[in-house]
């Protein structure tokens, strides 16, 4: 039975490859032209309405959550799984607690951006400013990326040295640390009771917002999968180059690495940053579109549902990864029999995926690198 | 920071932390074993610990028993309770490792998929305490599963009463019975490990797997068998749970076993002895902590730990080595 | 720190004439215990430029532990180890990849899921710059050269007003650092490929290599990283005699290409075919050093390989 699993699997992964190869053999603007299409697909997906495919959508079911509401849940669900790809996929560090850059961008902007922070009272008492000012949202965007991206940085600079499992466990205690300390510092995160009022594009959440309104989200899923889009780009430019062939040297084998020149911790600390500040990022966006935050929203769970993503979508595979979040985001808002056993649907897919499938459903594969004199060299080989 | 109610009643609060860490290095007991052998961090553990206490509360629920039931009973209620929870640990632990860890063991799978799997394992263990047992035989059993993964309550098997009084100090009787029955489980261990023809299989190949295999040492059944002390050792820790706070949570197993985790390794994973050590050191800086501040930061002052141990000293207090646990 | 002493000293190399050469790598009566056990004892050689030194002895006999004490991965005990004059003992391994020792792996230790062209990009890389910004961003410009600019190919048409464009932008604005380095590290790998003689397996993965291949991708990679001194460790385990006698003829390319070449190995005819200078060790201890000649006619040396077993033939 194993033994019939395996092969039907391997007949998969051949049919799999062969998309992937078919694909890389297309000339440059049949592909560039593939590439669009998909993109305007994409943003096309909010308003979908062909005959046929209507059933897709979430509203389609009886109480369905609203189908642009859930399309944005899934875009930041394809960040995190995106930064969380670089520090597990590329640079094989597991890493637990990705809720917390998560929770730290959201609270940058909870904290700096609405007028119910205590932050921004405390402010306004010292520097006598009127009540109605906060920071501004654009100005919370770079705060955001820079405070999770610093405590990637704090948190990673001690525990890089650990092993792999150690690393791991210590991640999860820094994700509960957030959330403890969001939770017990009252005085500053208001507590248990949460933040409300954050921040949009057009400022505080309110019935005159024109764009970004607390009704209409498709808006919102246009904003988050252009900044999906953007991050898309950078991390591949990342991926191909000095950069992202360190990580890939790092994760296969680190004392190899080393000696052929790779300064291993330095690449580990940008792994972890970059994965943290698009963490924040994508928090960030979280909590502005949600308008509310309170530290419950960001357990553990949440934490291991992030890293179940991009090992089931196929880690170090950027289609893998937005696959694998999409999945997860998605199946338990379309098809609500799911929603209830989720959790054991996520973990029994780790299990099953990690015992016959450990390279994810879409497993990374290193594309051959387009050689820029690949007719020079076809004559050399010959 | 509270100074004054730490030092006026340190030695209120030493008690407390000491009965408390001794659950932790029961639990820790089941990580250093694994890690000691195998050299992988069982994430799953923690959840072999819960399915200890609900079959504690399933048990005990099944034979009917009520509050603060006579001496008599309660001793057959404990006895009772342990095996129920031995049996379901020391169960669930083994086939854990039969279902997942076996395969992966074969392939010669890399660290962390021994991890994420067991993280999914975890995963499916929680749920399936809280959601779909409840679903199954919730009216069998209500006061076994109340409402779905919330805080059950369990019938209180022995009443707490102060046993020793020196000065404002008191040692309670169930206080007394979590430390001392955890410290003969851990002495009964550390006899299995370092006394017995078994025992002697697992030093083996904790020190070298492919000697040991050569020396005809099974090393299957050897990592069965540590599965599965690791187990009961988690019922063991699930009764006093039990007898000492009176409640479970399908959830209960995560802080639980970061916590347990952590002992283990601030005592030196893979080192018996060490997860004593550790628990009982854990406990009392939690104590410790949450007397100078408030309960609420609890829970943060073990990942401090964790983390301070693995930066400074990640080999622990006592060093790791299940192979020279006699150290 | 050496770097006047090794650029005054470009002359060519002359290959095998032992002579007056110049210092590249001294041991210096190195010792190292692990605990009670003494792993090296007062080991002294050194390595001359342009040479190729053999370092044989039975097994378990410290080869590579010499090894590792020489690319910074054990510290000895005491003693020193210099190369070019610099001390070795106690840097990093990326340092000393830095100074120029570069090596392989007895048990080949490549990254399996890269493929063959970038894992020896890995070497090159580590004599490149640009970091996560610069290829994030690309800000950092760099006149190109001539042959560096876009080349305009098409005859007419929109796709050569684009080229045309493109060389100019590339003239006015320089080209970024990042994208000449790409390039340079992929031209270099692909040399070094061919060197080896797999190039028609550049974008194989490394793990679907054979063995053969995947022990010369080794030896591409190390000297990506543009080594003074290659240490080989046991190169040609596992091969044939055919693959044998090529090998040869390659480790002689690496020393006709301006390298020293330390080439640790249990097979006594390799090292007494292709080296000019061999050190022998026993149980830590240096028991003989001279021409292969020399060597094998030594007493202590036969006798250390016919105790042990019959590799020696």
């Amino acid at each position: 039975m194993m033994n019939k699993l395996r092969a039907t699997e391997a007949r998969r992964r051949a049919a799999l490859s062969g998309i992937a190869d078919r694909w890389a053999a297309l000339p440059a603007w049949q592909r560039l032209i593939g590439v669009t299409a998909f993109i305007a697909i994409l943003y096309y997906l909010p308003l979908l309405g062909v005959p046929g495919l209507t059933w897709l959508r979430t509203d389609s079911i009886d109480g369905g959550n609203s189908w642009a509401g859930v399309l944005f849940t899934c875009a930041i669900y394809v960040l995190v799984a995106i930064g969380l790809n670089v520090v597990v996929g590329l640079a094989g560090l597991l890493d637990l607690g990705y809720i917390g850059f998560f929770a730290i961008g959201a609270y940058s902007v909870a904290l700096f951006g609405s007028t119910n922070s205590p932050v921004v009272k405390w402010m306004q008492r010292t520097f006598e400013l009127e009540p109605t000012w906060a920071v501004a949202w654009a100005i919370c965007i770079p705060l955001a990326i820079a405070l999770s991206l610093t405590s990637g940085v704090i948190l990673g600079w001690p525990t890089l040295r650990l092993r792999g499992d150690y690393l791991a466990i210590v991640t999860l205690g820094f994700g509960e640390i957030i959330r403890i300390v969001a939770r017990n510092l009252t005085g500053v995160t208001n507590g248990a009771a949460g933040i409300s009022a954050i921040p949009g594009p057009e400022g505080a959440p309110s019935a005159d917002n024109q764009i970004f309104g607390l009704q209409d989200l498709k808006p919102w899923y246009w904003l988050a999968i252009t900044v999906v889009l953007l991050m898309v780009f950078a991390v591949r430019r990342l991926e191909n180059s000095r950069v992202g062939r360190s990580w890939l040297a790092i994760r296969e084998d680190e004392d190899a690495a080393a000696v052929m020149g790779v300064n291993g911790f330095k690449f580990k600390l940008w792994a972890f940053a970059i994965g943290a500040a698009l963490g924040g990022l994508s928090g960030f966006l979280f909590a502005s579109r949600n308008a509310f935050i309170d530290p419950s929203q960001f357990n553990a769970t949440l934490s291991i549902l992030f890293v179940a993503m991009v090992v089931v979508g196929g880690s170090g595979n950027m289609v893998g990864v937005a696959f694998g979040a999409v999945l997860l985001a998605y199946l338990p808002e379309r098809f609500r029999f799911v929603s209830d056993y989720r959790w054991v649907a996520f973990g029994f897919a780790m299990v099953v995926v990690m015992v016959l499938r450990p390279q994810g459903l879409i497993p990374s594969r290193r594309r051959a690198r387009e050689l820029q004199d690949r007719a020079k060299e076809a004559k050399v080989s010959v | 920071m509270n100074f004054d109610e730490l030092f006026g009643h340190f030695g209120q609060h030493t008690v407390d932390g000491l009965s408390k860490g001794a659950i932790y290095a029961l639990i820790a007991l089941g990580y250093t074993l694994v890690y000691g052998v195998l050299r992988l961090i069982n994430f799953a553990h923690s959840e072999v610990f819960v399915v200890g206490t609900f079959a504690v509360l399933g048990a005990w629920t099944a034979f009917g028993m009520q509050d603060r039931p006579g001496a008599g009973q309660a001793i057959l209620f404990l006895l009772i309770g342990l095996i129920a929870a031995a049996v379901a640990s020391g169960g669930t632990a083994l086939a854990l490792e039969r279902i997942a860890y076996r395969p992966l063991r074969r392939r010669n799978a890399p660290p962390l998929v021994f991890l994420i799997t067991a993280i999914g394992l975890s995963l499916v263990l929680v749920e399936i305490l809280g959601l779909l047992l409840p679903r199954l035989v919730g009216g069998v059993f209500p006061t076994l599963f109340g409402r779905e993964r919330q805080i059950v309550g369990m019938p209180t098997i022995i009443e707490q009463k102060p046993l020793i009084t020196i000065g404002d100090t008191s040692i309670t009787n169930v206080q007394a019975i979590v430390f001392f029955s955890a410290l003969l489980m851990m002495a009964m261990l550390d006899w299995f490990i370092n006394r017995t023809r078994y025992g002697r299989g697992v030093r083996a190949v904790a020190q070298n797997p492919e000697t040991a295999a050569l020396m005809g040492v099974n090393q299957d059944r050897v990592i069965m068998l540590i599965f599965v002390l690791g187990g009961v050792m988690a019922g063991a820790a699930a009764l006093l749970w039990s007898v000492r706070f009176g409640f479970t949570q399908s959830s209960l197993g995560f802080v639980l076993g970061l916590k347990a985790f952590t002992a283990a390794v601030l005592g030196g994973i893979g080192n018996l002895r060490g997860a004593l050590l550790g628990g009982l050191f854990l406990g009392l800086v939690e104590v410790y902590a949450a007397t100078l501040y408030t309960s609420a930061w609890e829970d943060v002052v073990a990942f401090v730990v964790l983390i301070v141990v693995l930066m400074f000293r990640p080999t622990g207090l006592l060093g790791e080595s299940l192979g020279r646990a006699r150290a | 720190m050496s770097e006047t002493t090794s650029t005054e000293s470009r002359e060519p190399v002359i290959p095998s004439q032992p002579g007056p050469r110049r210092l590249l790598l001294e041991i210096d009566q190195v010792v190292l215990r692990f605990g009670g056990v003494v792993a090296l004892n007062e080991v002294s050689f050194q390595i001359h430029e342009g040479e190729i030194l053999g370092l044989i002895g039975p097994n378990g006999a410290g080869k590579t532990t010499c090894f590792n004490v020489m690319t910074g991965v054990f510290k000895p005990t005491s003693g020193q180890v210099r190369f070019a004059g610099a001390r070795v003992s106690g840097r990093k391994p990326p340092e000393i990849s830095r100074m120029g020792i570069s090596r392989t792996f007895q048990n080949i230790r490549l990254f399996p899921e890269m493929t063959a062209l970038e894992n020896v990009m890995v070497g090159t890389d580590s004599r490149h710059k640009t970091s996560v910004v610069g290829a994030l961003f690309r800000l950092y410009r760099v006149r190109p050269k001539p042959e560096e600019l876009p080349q305009v190919t098409s005859e007419a048409g929109l796709l050569r007003t684009w080229q045309q464009v493109r060389r100019s932008c590339a003239q006015i604005f320089g080209l970024s650092r990042h994208i000449l380095e790409e390039r340079a590290a992929e031209k270099k790998s692909l040399e070094l490929l061919r060197f080896v003689g797999i190039q028609g397996r550049a974008n194989e993965v490394a793990r679907n290599l054979s063995y053969g291949d995947q022990r010369r991708l080794e030896i591409a990679r190390a000297l990506a990283t543009e080594p003074k001194l290659i240490c080989l460790d046991e190169p040609a385990a596992g091969f044939n005699p055919a693959e044998k006698e090529q090998l040869l003829k390659l480790i002689r390319q690496i020393r006709d290409r301006g390298h020293t070449v330390l080439l640790i190995e249990h097979d006594m005819r390799l090292v007494m075919g292709v080296t000019d200078r061999v050190v022998v060790l026993e149980f830590g201890t240096k028991i003989a050093e001279g021409s292969p000649d020399e060597v094998s006619r030594d007493p202590r040396v036969i006798a250390a390989y016919l105790g042990e077993s019959v590799d020696a033939a």
